[in-house]
């Protein structure tokens, strides 16, 4: 009897755009000047708003807020490969994609400000509510495909966590559940290589998270995750293919959270400034205006429009969120069910 | 004697149990170089190494389940959820197996665990990072439910709870963390699990509470004649110490944080209708949560059982 490899991965990793803004135009998705120009714009407006957010919890006018600092092109290459009609699973740490989905921005201050009613997602918008507790949303996300397959929709879900999360339990079940029932599903890990305090290598013992979708009998792919150019073309490849019936993709985006993990943490507590300064050169942002620029896409001027209209959609988004009026103390008990206990209706009596 | 908070208590509880005995291990998220998001166990890992105070992956049924098996085989685990809200991927192998082994085993193996959680609001943090749901817990047989209410016994309930052979809940409220300083003696000395401890005697209403709603509670007995009992222990709570001060009082209140419904302040109640209903001038009153989602900060102090509503329910009974 011969021992035979009966099965063999190629984990593969996806780099397009290099720190210097220069790309392999042999791998270039399909992408025009303009469509060019929104990315960079839309990234803009991401970190301008989450600059804009952290200052705001600093001056104590939010609640605790994380920041999405270095992920931007993670999270806008993957949401910028969406049908409208697509279904988006957010964790807790993707305020730009809520930004890049056209969300009102002083709604989502409004939920960090601690009112609940800034997640309450508008009709027309396919999206859940953000997630906290880690990893478990990544089920929903994957029943909601098995749904719209059941349904002969041809829509894809997409649905977003961290290293950490992959050490959840719900993490294997959903890739399970995933792989099983060939579910039309994109799952997006943002390995922004720290769960709060711990680093990536103590989250899993396997060389890359990508890998991992090879044990749940689909494909899995790392791509640089602060290159928009390799984090579109790999979702882009993956939506298309959940949408044509040939199952689920895993990708990790390989990336670094710049911040602290939230407002309510201290980094300097774990890491060295060393490993934050050498990820500062990797900024996916920069390297973004450094090609354009090469291509004559990207001017001082533009930049600085670029900038300036995000400002003020910013800076409007903050009057917004600060003139909404309070919460009624009675809405606690409003939305638990669809008509209120006799008990809850005695308990609104006290408001 | 020094002057410590409830962080700095419980963080003396562990250094100490952990000197004096070599089975005792500490595994959660971020409790090692972080020393845990609350800095409850900070220096543990540099004092005692990272064999013993052990980073975790980010799973909470891992971190419960290898605790039951380190418990089971000799250690003395103490597990931390870095919030009571994320607890439930664990409560499977809480209930299912933490609560059984002794029993199923019929006493031949058993788990002395530890999990250490923080609950309750307090912080004006974001979704789950709030809740209290004590209740639940002490719905299962084989596990006690321990809450501490001040830095003092906080120390004495957590060496307790260590050396006990059964798993224990230990529960931290984040209100009082940071809150409250007092003498805390540095050493050995415990605070036994199962007994209540009465705050202030009195003679007209009987207030039972415990963890962060004792602070609010002895505001509003303020100029009341009212015996306050902190139970400090849920399950199994001291049934002798509550009847004993029915039985002069005969008017009770009960305070707790969480939703009203199903709470462990109807446990406490029923078992008062049962064993000392006889000694009662009026009804029980409960004085809790509302029977909400647990609001965003926005509504936290609304839902929030305040000193005025407290006041108010020792007022109504003592209309009897
Ligand atoms: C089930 C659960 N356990 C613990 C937490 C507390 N917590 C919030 S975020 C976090 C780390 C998450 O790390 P990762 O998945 O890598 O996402 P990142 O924060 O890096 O975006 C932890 C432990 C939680 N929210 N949910
Ligand atoms: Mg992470």
């Amino acid at each position: 009897m011969p021992e035979t490899t009966i099965e063999s991965c190629n984990v593969k990793r996806l780099e397009i755009l290099s720190e210097t803004g220069d790309a392999d135009e042999s791998l270039m998705p399909p992408l025009s000047d303009s469509q060019i120009r929104e990315l960079y714009e839309t990234l803009v407006r991401m970190r301008t708003f989450d600059h804009r957010a952290l200052n705001l919890q600093r001056e104590g006018r939010i609640g605790t807020y994380a920041s999405i600092l270095g992920q931007e092109a993670s999270q806008l290459g993957t949401v910028y490969a969406l049908e409208k009609e697509d279904w988006v699973f957010p964790s807790f740490r993707e305020n730009g994609v809520f930004v890049a989905r056209g969300y009102e921005m002083y709604m989502i201050l409004q939920y960090w400000g601690g009112d609940e009613r800034g997640i309450k997602i508008p009709e027309g918008l396919n999206m859940f509510p953000i997630s906290i507790p880690v990893g478990t949303h990544m089920l929903h996300a994957v029943g909601a495909a098995m749904a719209a397959k059941y349904k002969r929709d041809k829509v894809v879900t997409l649905t977003y966590f961290g290293d950490g999360g992959t050490s959840e339990g719900d993490f294997h079940e959903g890739m399970n559940f995933a792989g099983v029932f060939k579910a039309p599903i994109v799952f997006i890990c943002e390995n922004n290589q720290w769960a709060i305090s711990v680093p990536r290598a103590k989250q899993t013992a396997a060389k890359t998270i990508a890998q991992k979708a090879f044990a749940y009998g689909f494909e899995g792919i790392q791509v640089d995750g602060n290159d928009i150019f390799a984090v579109y073309k790999a979702t882009k490849a993956a939506v298309e293919k959940a949408r044509n019936g040939d199952g689920p993709t895993l990708i990790e985006c390989h990336t670094y959270r710049m911040s602290d993990h939230t407002t309510a943490d201290d980094a300097s507590r774990y890491r060295s400034k060393e490993e934050v300064e050498a990820w500062k050169a990797k900024d996916p942002i920069m390297r973004l205006q450094r090609y354009m620029e090469k291509k004559g896409l990207w001017t001082e001027a533009f930049g600085k429009q670029t900038e300036a209209a995000a400002v003020a959609l910013v800076d409007d988004a903050v009057k917004k969120a600060e003139a909404v009026e309070k919460p009624k103390p009675a809405d606690m008990l409003t939305y638990t069910y669809k008509e209120p206990t006799s008990r809850q209706k005695k308990q609104m009596r006290d408001f | 004697m020094a002057t410590m908070n409830m962080v700095h208590a419980i963080n003396l509880a562990l250094k100490e149990e952990m000197e004096r005995d070599k089975n005792v291990v500490i595994l959660g998220e971020d409790v090692g170089r972080d020393g845990g998001v609350f800095r409850v166990t900070e220096g543990l890992m540099d004092q005692f190494g990272e064999e013993r105070v052990m980073d975790t992956p980010l799973a909470e049924s891992g971190i419960v389940g290898t605790a039951i098996g380190m418990a089971v085989y000799g250690l003395r685990p103490v597990a931390e959820i870095q919030f009571m809200g994320f607890i439930y991927p664990a409560v499977d192998q809480i209930f299912n197996h933490a609560a059984r082994i002794r029993s199923r085993s019929r006493g031949r193996y058993s788990v002395p665990l530890v999990i250490r959680t923080p609950y309750g609001v307090g912080i004006k943090s974001p979704e789950h990072h709030s809740e209290s749901s004590e209740a639940h817990f002490c719905h299962m047989p084989g596990i006690k439910v321990v809450v501490p209410s001040s830095p003092y016994n906080a120390k004495g309930l957590l060496i307790s709870a260590i050396r006990d052979p059964d798993p224990v809940i230990f529960l931290e409220s984040t209100r009082l963390y940071r809150m409250i300083k007092e003498e805390v003696p540095e050493g050995e000395y415990t605070v036994p699990l199962g007994k209540a401890r009465i705050v202030q005697e009195g003679g007209q209403v009987t207030v039972v509470a415990w963890g962060s709603m004792l602070q609010k509670t002895m505001k509003a007995v303020e100029g009341a004649d009212a015996e306050v009992i902190d139970l400090m222990t849920l399950n199994p709570f001291d049934e002798e110490t509550v009847y004993a001060s029915v039985k002069k009082t005969g008017r009770v209140v009960i305070v707790h944080e969480a939703p009203k419904t199903g709470g462990f302040g109807a446990e406490i109640s029923a078992s008062i209708a049962e064993d000392a209903m006889l000694y009662l001038k009026g009804p029980i009153k409960r004085v809790t949560g509302y029977d909400a989602v647990l609001p965003l900060p926005k509504l936290e102090d609304y839902y929030m059982p305040t000193v005025e509503r407290i006041r108010k329910g020792i007022d109504e009974v003592m209309q009897y």
